[in-house]
Parts: structure tokens; sequence; C-alpha cells
């Protein structure tokens, strides 16, 4: 299983290649931008149809910044929202065939240095800046290098967590699919150009690995990121 | 001979990291049998605490997925290589 196929390279500082990701993350925009507009056309009082969705949505993601943030914090709700669409949607992308958004641990890195700043600048406008350095040694100077460390542990687990999974369910796909094309050598023989075994078997496990693990890992990284933002504030 | 060397030691390194996978496992199955005793004392709060669960699932596989991906890498992309 290799890395993301480089599409072209822009010939400016050396060459600066753009990946499989960066193309596939364009489209998922695009998608997003043509549901957007697509769940918010013909808006009225009374919601009927497609906007019940859009509405369960929201309603959803407000309900959720309340919880854990609380009242104050409200002004989160859209930045978790798109969080948790981009990454549901770009896990669900390996459904239709497409290398998942997600499974480059380039984005969800950038995703989680977002959080890392947001969570680093919550701290400073709660403690001010000399608090803020003077939190890290809390309670006793000695601890001043393990509070470093725990704060940088925070981006790594987050995106790795989230990047490991993705990855490695298209990992366990991929593998899936030659055992079922070897094994449809060895049942036909060699009488079968066409990897028949191939057929429907992985359907059964991508329920698991696209369908849920999508869904539950764009959860998680969205209220992580809202506990943590919530927990530097106070 | 180096070459063959560092690809074997990578491999039995890949095996070893994936003895992690005992953590989660054993923690999770702890988690499902506290989840299922307090579902039995209290059916009604059935769905939050299988919604509870399921999120405390997914944050402690962290380290087992952590260790996949050591293995992993070892397997398909070995930086060792490259340092010969």
């Amino acid at each position: 299983m290799d890395g993301p196929k480089i599409m072209f390279t822009i010939p400016l500082f050396g060459g600066i290649a753009v990946t499989e990701t960066v193309t596939n993350s364009w489209l998922l925009i695009v998608v997003v931008f043509i549901l957007c507009k697509f769940l918010t056309s013909n808006l009225q009082k009374i919601p009927k149809g497609k906007q019940v969705l859009a509405e369960k949505y929201v309603t959803m993601i407000t309900g959720l910044v309340k919880e854990t943030m609380g009242e104050k914090k409200l002004h989160y709700a859209p930045y978790i929202g798109t969080l948790m669409i981009f990454s549901a949607l770009g896990s669900l992308m390996s459904l239709t065939g497409l290398r998942p958004v997600t499974g480059d641990l380039n984005t969800t890195v950038a995703w989680a240095v977002v959080t890392f700043v947001l969570i680093q600048m919550t701290k400073i406008k709660a403690n001010g800046f000399l608090g803020y350095l003077k939190s890290f040694a809390d309670p006793f100077p000695v601890m001043l290098p393990i509070n470093i460390v725990s704060e940088l542990a925070t981006p790594v687990s987050l995106s790795f967590r989230h990047f490991g999974n993705i990855a490695a369910g298209t990992v366990i796909t991929s593998l899936l699919y030659t055992a079922l094309a070897a094994l449809t050598n060895i049942v036909f023989r060699g009488f079968m150009p066409v990897p028949i075994f191939q057929l429907g078997i992985p359907a059964v496990l991508s329920i698991y690995f696209d369908l849920f693990t999508g869904f539950m890992q764009a959860f998680i990284f969205s209220m992580l990121t809202m506990a943590f933002i919530s927990n530097a504030a106070e | 001979m180096e070459r063959a060397i560092i690809l074997a030691a990578s491999a039995v390194g890949a095996g070893l990291a994936m003895i992690a996978g005992l953590g989660p496992g054993i923690g999770e199955g702890f988690t499902a049998g506290k989840a299922c005793e307090a579902i039995g004392r209290q059916p009604e709060a059935q769905s939050v605490v299988t919604r509870t669960m399921i999120v405390g699932c997914a944050i402690a596989e962290s380290t087992g997925i952590y260790s996949l991906v050591i293995a992993l890498i070892l397997i398909f992309m070995n930086p060792l290589l490259g340092m010969l």
C-alpha cells in the first residue's frame, strides 16, 4: 500500500508536489459547498423536507457546544460544525473508491495544530501572558518539562488517533482485496479472468471500517477539541 | 547483508509492537461490562450510557492505534533502510 500519488508539481521553491490528498480536498470543498447551497435554498418558517435535515444537524451541533463548552462559547459552533462535516465526509470518501482525505497524516495534523493554537490562545486570554507562562510551573517548578510535554502531546495524540484509525482501515481493505483475488485464483485455478470473490464481502467489512469508524472519529475529534478548549478556559 | 538484518529486525519489531493490542482489548471489555451493569441497574438510561461507553472506548483505543501506526510504518515505509 503506497502513499498518495503525486498529481502534479508546482514549479516554485524547488517543486511543491500536489498530491492526491490535496485534489481530493478540493473535491470535498466543492461537494460541501454544493450541499450547503442545496440544503439552505428555499428556507421556510415551518421546515419540511431537506430543511429538516439541515436544522437537525445545526441543533445537534449547538446542543453539543452548549453542553460541553457552556452558553458563553456558542461562537465556536460554526467551527466545530465545519470540522465535523469535513472530517466525516473526508473519511467517507473511501466508499467511492477515492483515497480518503483523512488517511493522510498532513490533514489531521493541520486540524490538530489549529486546535492547539486555539487552546493556547484561550489560556492566554484567561490568565494573561505572564499567568500563562507561570502556569507551566504549577504546582512545583520541577514539573516544567512534564507540563510542556503534556501540552505538546495533545495535538500529537489528536492527529494520530484520527489518522491511525482511517489509515488502518484503508490498509486492511486493500489487503482484503488482494487476499480475495488470490482466493479466486486458487479456487478457480485460472479459469476466471475476473476476481469474482471480490464482489460483496468487502462491503460487509466496510460497514465497520468506513461508516462506523469515519463517523466515530469525526465525532471524537470534535468532542475532544471542545473539551480541551473549555478546559483551557477555566 | 546489512539490509537483510535491518529488514529482519523491522519485521520482528513490527510483530512485537502489536503486543500493545492487549491493552485496549482488556480495557474496553471492562468498560463494556461496567456499561452492562449500569444499564441493568437503570434501563431507561440506556442510550446515554451506550453513547458514553462508545466515546470512552474510542479514546482508550488511542494507544493501540499508535502501536498499529508504528507497525505499519515499519512494514510498508521503513525509514531505517535509507539510513544505511
